[in-house]
């Protein structure tokens, strides 16, 4: 999660940075694209093989990963386009966990699914 | 309709937002009126909140800026809902079309809206089960001529085979003519 | 004061002499006539080792002020140099330039922008930018050329401004007219100019900034308030390098020169070298005892508009001399007499008739003679009250 503060997008123009410089650098993290997402990916854990590439093949940087080893998605900047589920090369051998479904060890659900 | 009616279109990039903004002009057109039909543009990414509008008059419409005040907020994205002020300037007797599961009393009340009317559809799920792909926005016209009969469902129909018909397999046009009569019978107002 | 030392030289290369003495980082430049002399010359100091400069020779000056960008960005001390097509050529960078609040300097020698082909001389290559947000200055002379090219190192960087500059002269009549140009001493140069600190770099990994970023409709406009309103301020900051300058090189220096301008019934508003040979022919008048008198900008952008108007408010009759038009503007006047009409304007002063003359387009020599019919003009408007044409030309066969 962002430990950044967002840039501000109301100060008046004596106050804004000359040239459009932006000093805080990386604050693009503040910038919660996670809303975008119509699709969320979920992956079932237990079956996952952690070959990370979707590590590798998301745009967005957003499998979070740790000592080496997959543990979830970064849902704040995932914006649901589906590459990991797609490039996912491992099929469940049972019932995905989260989904119920057979096919890849990460599936796209409707977003919507989440809210209610 | 002696005034214009104003409407704005919230949704996300990739939805056909824009293009449902300017499926209802046309179709407005096509009984003689006069419209505009204009996105916000802005850093266009797939999913990238975005907000369209379109006026529809009986005059020559002459203004060239944004819709401050509109008369309805069309809302294709559910969830928006807390991302986005969605009745900003809405009038108080202004009507709320939304692509959504819920019930109009659940969306008066996450919106906390009380005046005008609210019409629901769940425009995802007949997409999705219709067209097999979640893009709803064509759907909400068929809402808007039920809640306003500004424009007829004929009319709309007769566009949307027109814009499909050329790029779309004929049973896809179908399926999107389907999603669109079932919009238009399953929408609820409250 | 120092003593500066006195060399035959080109316009072109008493800018490249500048240059050495600048020792800028990087000078990126692509050769064009009348311009080539500046960089050839530059290129020459930095194979034989006399400057530290980073010399790129890019495929062209889109290139050249992209480079410029650049490294102006990172932190560096920037010059490039061009003329007309070259100028145009770099269009969209000139704007990128002012807008990142870069203060890169671009000494121009200016040359008619074709078509009909043409490489001499008139103002229609920088006039064209003098709305992208730079600084300008006009030399009249070499030892200007040389002169402004410092100051404007100075004027760039300034805090307060932080803004490009360009530093023009006239292409082949001072650009390869060689005359008697003080040099001064290097180290001088040196301490003049100073040290460049950057408030920002991108080389600067200790406070990682990203610059050229994209602005959006919230901010973009702020910005550009930001950009005009250091443009609008930097006139007295000029004043002041200017007067710097002054007593380093003994040579006057005032953002306007005036001439005769104290009680002047007549008065010529010319840029660059035909101030020269209009001041020749005001000494003559004034020695017969007619009062005319001559303005020259040396700063043109930001416009100083009151010096301008301070001096020509008792006048007569006032004529400027525009070496471009400024194409479909009120009877096709320049952009010179442009702004001075709307500064009048603005000052309330309606009565005084002001005559644009268009002169020296393509090189067209600009004779005394010529300079004597236009005080024979003003002199005839304020006879007999009857301004008559409003733009004229001034040398065309009718």
């Amino acid at each position: 999660m962002a430990t950044k503060e967002a840039p501000r997008l109301d100060l008046p123009w004596k106050e804004a940075n000359p040239g459009g410089i932006v000093l805080d650098a990386g604050n693009s993290v503040t910038y919660i694209t996670g809303t975008w997402r119509t699709l969320r990916p979920v992956r079932d854990l237990e079956q996952c093989t952690q070959c990370l590439i979707c590590w590798i093949v998301c745009p967005d940087a957003a499998i979070t990963v740790k000592d080496g080893k997959v543990v979830g998605f970064d849902y704040d900047h995932c914006k649901g386009c589906g590459i990991c589920a797609q490039q996912c090369p491992v099929n469940v051998k049972k019932p995905h966990a989260i989904t119920g479904e057979m096919g890849k060890v990460i599936q796209m659900v409707p977003e919507a699914d989440f809210q209610k | 309709m002696n005034q214009m009616l104003e409407i704005r279109w919230h949704g996300r990039a990739g939805q056909g937002v824009v293009t449902a903004g300017e499926l209802l002009g046309e179709a407005a057109m096509e009984t003689g009126k006069y419209f505009q039909a204009f996105p916000e543009y802005g850093a266009e990414r797939m999913g990238a909140p975005i907000k369209a509008y379109t006026r529809i008059s009986d005059k020559p419409i002459e203004i060239h800026s944004p819709i401050l005040e509109p008369d309805m907020v069309i809302v294709v994205n559910p969830n928006l809902i807390g991302v986005v002020d969605l009745t900003e300037g809405l009038k108080p007797d202004g009507i709320i079309i939304i692509n959504t599961s819920q019930t109009p009393q659940e969306i008066r009340k996450r919106l906390d809206f009380k005046g005008g009317q609210v019409w629901c559809v769940d425009a995802s799920k007949i997409a999705l089960e219709e067209i097999k792909r979640d893009i709803p926005s064509t759907m909400m016209l068929a809402v808007v001529s039920k809640a306003t009969g500004i424009v007829d469902l004929d009319t709309i129909i007769h566009l949307t085979k027109e814009r499909l018909g050329g790029k779309l397999r004929p049973e896809v046009v179908e399926a999107n003519v389907r999603a669109l009569k079932r919009a238009y019978e399953e929408c609820v107002q409250g | 004061m120092v003593e500066s030392k006195y060399m035959p030289l080109d316009g072109a290369n008493a800018v490249s002499q500048a240059m050495r003495q600048i020792n800028p980082d990087v000078v990126a430049a692509y050769p064009i006539t009348p311009q080539t002399a500046v960089v050839q010359n530059f290129s020459q100091y930095v194979a034989d080792g006399l400057v530290d400069t980073e010399f790129v020779p890019v495929e062209s000056e889109h290139a050249a002020m992209s480079a410029c960008v650049g490294a102006s960005a990172a932190g560096a001390r920037v010059m490039t140099a061009t003329a007309a097509n070259g100028l145009a050529l770099m269009w969209e960078m000139l704007y990128i330039a002012s807008g990142m609040r870069l203060p890169i300097v671009l000494t121009v020698v200016n040359r008619a922008l074709s078509s009909p082909l043409n490489i001499h001389c008139d103002h229609s290559d920088s006039m064209g930018a003098r709305d992208s947000g730079w600084l300008q200055l006009y030399a009249e002379t070499g030892q200007e050329a040389y002169d402004n090219t410092i100051k404007a190192i100075r004027i760039a960087e300034h805090p307060d401004i932080l803004l490009p500059v360009m530093s023009c002269q006239d292409g082949f009549i001072t650009g390869h007219g060689v005359e008697r140009v003080g040099i001064l001493p290097d180290e001088a140069v040196q301490e003049f100019v100073g040290t460049y600190h950057p408030k920002y770099s991108l080389l600067d990994t200790d406070h990682p900034v990203t610059m050229g970023a994209w602005d959006f409709t919230d901010y973009y406009f702020e910005h550009k308030r930001q950009q005009t309103e250091a443009m609008n301020n930097a006139l007295p900051i000029v004043k002041q390098i200017f007067r710097e300058y002054e007593e380093l090189s003994g040579r006057p220096q005032s953002i306007v020169d005036m001439w005769g301008m104290d009680d002047a019934d007549y008065a010529i508003i010319v840029l660059a070298s035909t101030a020269g040979t209009t001041r020749t022919v005001a000494r003559e008048w004034r020695a017969r005892g007619i009062k005319v008198g001559v303005i020259k900008p040396r700063v043109y952008r930001p416009f100083p508009a009151q010096e301008i108007i301070e001096a020509i408010k008792n006048c007569k009759a006032v004529a400027v001399l525009d070496r471009a038009i400024s194409f479909g503007t009120p009877l096709g006047a320049g952009p010179l007499f442009t702004d001075i009409t709307s500064a009048l304007y603005n000052e309330g002063i309606t009565g005084l008739p002001v005559v644009d003359y268009i002169y020296g387009l393509g090189g067209r020599d600009t004779v005394p003679p010529m300079i004597e019919s236009v005080y024979q003009d003003l002199q005839e408007i304020a006879a007999t009250g009857e301004r008559g044409a409003l733009v004229r030309y001034l040398g065309l066969r009718e």
